[in-house]
């Protein structure tokens, strides 16, 4: 090849180049409109609402925005008789952004999503057709998306938290499984400091003839921790009631004074004591938290019972509680789940019960089979998570550290069926 | 007897706590209707149950003033104040303010009386604490000096003037407010949600009965 052939081919290369990187330039550039738009009914929700998923487009950037026009009826004559319902910038609202389980979510992770509900000026009512499009905007340019029509209605299963129904009957098989494994064979149970001085604070009542005061704290029956309570009063009763010593259970709620009181009365008769029982053991004072609480510390005060049991939900009273008990050198067994109010049972009373321990009590004090097979139910649901945990923090170390993507497959997975 | 003591209120809740377990897994409007008219319910059964408690309080007050029994005075002051209320209460027709904008009886009384009481009781709670925190953090054992070592260091990263002497205590403090505390709070909240969980599942079931008064038939 000569010099001269060389450099016409220096010259066709060179042009081919600059044709090709225009083209690429001018691709970036342009501004398409919204490519496959779908519009359906918000799968997994009440009604109300519409979902537009269209497909990510190269001019999607930060300069560019995405405008969501809506209109009710099947047809519209004209873009300029629907109403823009949203807008925002083109590299917002994606897929991956809505957080949706694999098994629910719609389009690819890139895709646009935006749902239409019901808020200011628009309406979406359930059963009317609406019709959609989306407009890509730059500056004074507009382009369109073909208009798509959709109706929302009410949907009868939330699949988005099909997860959680499968874990929640799983762990539900397992505890029954659990419970009947107990029947058959012993279960080890680990000893809680807090319940084997249940007796001693009952005894040491009885000893100094004082009475003992216990609390089922200030939710009412609709909550596990006030249940776990009321079940704790029944075994506490029964043993009060074979010491012969006087019980007082102040309340919050009326309802919960109720159940509480046939609670204490079955205890009395089942220790063989009915003669004992006093119905206004259990008694009400208020529903509201300070004035509840000014009682209680009277009560502590002017009785000043040799035991205070604190069981249930707590808010801001707990340390007024068991600070005034504490005041009067009475021992003090406190247990709840109430997580922030924690701190002040273990700082001020002898004795707590954290968290899970409230639900195990009952289990502790009865010993029966059922109420231990539950617990070890509770035991294999804890090590699941516990090893989830441990794999998942182990996968998304050995993820970050190697810079690998395949661990980060395991743990959505694990986000979304958690 | 039995069957209206035990077996129905059985059923009853093995019904409804599965149709209010499956109501969670449903968004369809109608629903959430029947959660509303369930919330309703247990308002008004709530309100009826209202009579009972307040039956109970007068009640033990009178044996209390007819026995003479230590605080008796207390009793009275109860008394007062409740029927006191109920008459203020009453004759304001149930209204904080009147119409042209002035606190009735009713309203001094929640405003005057009930509302400072009620600050009272709270502002109470910073002296217990300190006394609570005093002998808490008492270093008497290992556990204890633990627990004064990250109280001080919390406190200091938490105000100017800590941040200031120690610069590093705001770090630290976040630290072990981030790490160590949010840790074991989500420890102390998983095995409470299991507990919950499974107390439920005994109770839908009817393998938990005690509450319904004693244990076994």
């Amino acid at each position: 090849m000569d010099i001269r052939s060389a450099g016409v081919l220096t010259i066709l290369f060179s042009i081919i180049v600059y044709l090709i990187s225009a083209s690429v330039t001018e691709a970036r550039g342009a501004l398409t409109a919204p490519l496959h738009l779908q519009v359906f009914d918000t799968p997994n929700d009440g009604g109300g609402s519409l979902t537009a998923l269209w497909a990510a487009a190269p001019s999607d950037g930060p300069e560019v925005r995405y405008e969501v026009l809506l209109a009710e009826g099947p047809s519209v004559a004209d873009y300029s008789t629907m109403k823009v319902v949203a807008e925002f910038p083109a590299d917002k609202r994606l897929v991956k952004d809505t957080r949706l389980p694999w098994w629910t979510r719609n389009g690819e992770q890139k895709d646009h999503l935006f749902v239409i509900r019901s808020g200011k000026g628009v309406d979406v009512k359930d059963g009317v057709t609406y019709s959609v499009a989306v407009a890509t905007v730059k500056g004074d340019t507009r382009t369109f998306s073909s208009v798509v029509q959709a109706t929302p209605y009410p949907n009868w299963f939330n699949w988005n938290e099909v997860n959680n129904l499968l874990l929640a009957l799983l762990f539900g098989g397992l505890v029954f499984y659990t419970i009947s494994q107990a029947k058959r064979r012993e279960v080890f149970l680990r000893r809680i400091p807090g319940l084997d001085a249940v007796d001693e604070a009952i005894g040491r009542s009885t000893e100094l003839g004082k009475p003992i005061l216990y609390l089922t704290g200030a939710h009412d029956m609709g909550d596990p921790s006030t249940i776990a309570a009321a079940v704790i009063l029944g075994r506490v009763a029964k043993r009060t009631a074979a010491y012969e010593t006087e019980l007082m259970v102040p309340h919050r709620d009326p309802i919960t004074m109720a159940v509480c009181q046939e609670i204490t009365k079955q205890a009395y008769l089942e220790a063989g004591k009915p003669d004992l029982f006093k119905e206004d053991s259990n008694f009400f004072i208020t529903s509201d938290q300070f004035s509840y609480t000014a009682a209680v510390d009277g009560i502590m005060l002017r009785k000043k019972p040799a035991a205070n049991f604190f069981m249930g939900a707590y808010f801001a009273e707990s340390l007024l509680l068991t600070e005034t008990g504490a005041s009067t050198g009475a021992i003090q067994i406190a247990g709840t789940d109430s997580d922030h109010q924690l701190p002040f049972f273990v700082t001020t009373c002898d004795y707590t019960l954290i968290g899970e321990e409230l639900y195990a009590a009952s289990a502790y004090l009865s010993r029966e089979p059922i109420q231990i097979g539950t617990l070890r139910g509770q035991d294999i649901g804890k090590a699941v998570l516990l090893t989830v945990i441990g794999v998942g923090t182990l996968l998304a170390t050995v993820g970050l550290v190697f810079d690998m993507e395949w661990p980060q497959l395991f743990l959505d997975f694990f986000k979304d069926v958690k | 007897m039995i069957f209206l003591r035990r077996q129905v209120p059985l059923f009853i809740t093995l019904i409804m706590g599965l149709v209010f377990a499956a109501q969670y897994y449903v968004p369809h409007p109608a629903s959430e209707q029947l959660l509303t008219v369930a919330t309703k319910w247990l308002q008004i059964i709530g309100g009826f149950a209202l009579v009972l408690g307040v039956t109970s309080l007068f009640h033990l007050h009178a044996v209390k003033i007819r026995r003479k029994e230590t605080g008796w005075g207390y009793s009275i002051v109860l008394y007062a104040g409740l029927l006191g209320t109920i008459a203020v209460g009453l004759m304001a027709n149930g209204k904080e303010s009147s119409a042209e904008g002035a606190a009735t009886a009713f309203g001094w009384v929640y405003n005057f009386m009930m509302v400072p009481l009620q600050g009272t009781m709270f502002a109470i709670l910073a002296f217990f604490i300190a006394s609570a925190a005093y002998r808490s953090f008492r270093a008497r054992s290992r556990e204890a000096a633990v627990l004064l070592i990250a109280a001080v260091i919390v406190m200091m990263g938490r105000v100017p003037l800590g941040e200031f002497l120690i610069p590093l205590s705001g770090d630290v403090s976040q630290w072990i407010l981030n790490v160590l505390n949010a840790s074991v709070r989500r420890a102390i909240l998983i095995g409470v949600s299991l507990g919950a969980v499974a107390l439920s599942l005994k109770i839908i079931f009817g393998v938990e009965r005690s509450y319904l008064g004693g244990g076994k038939e």
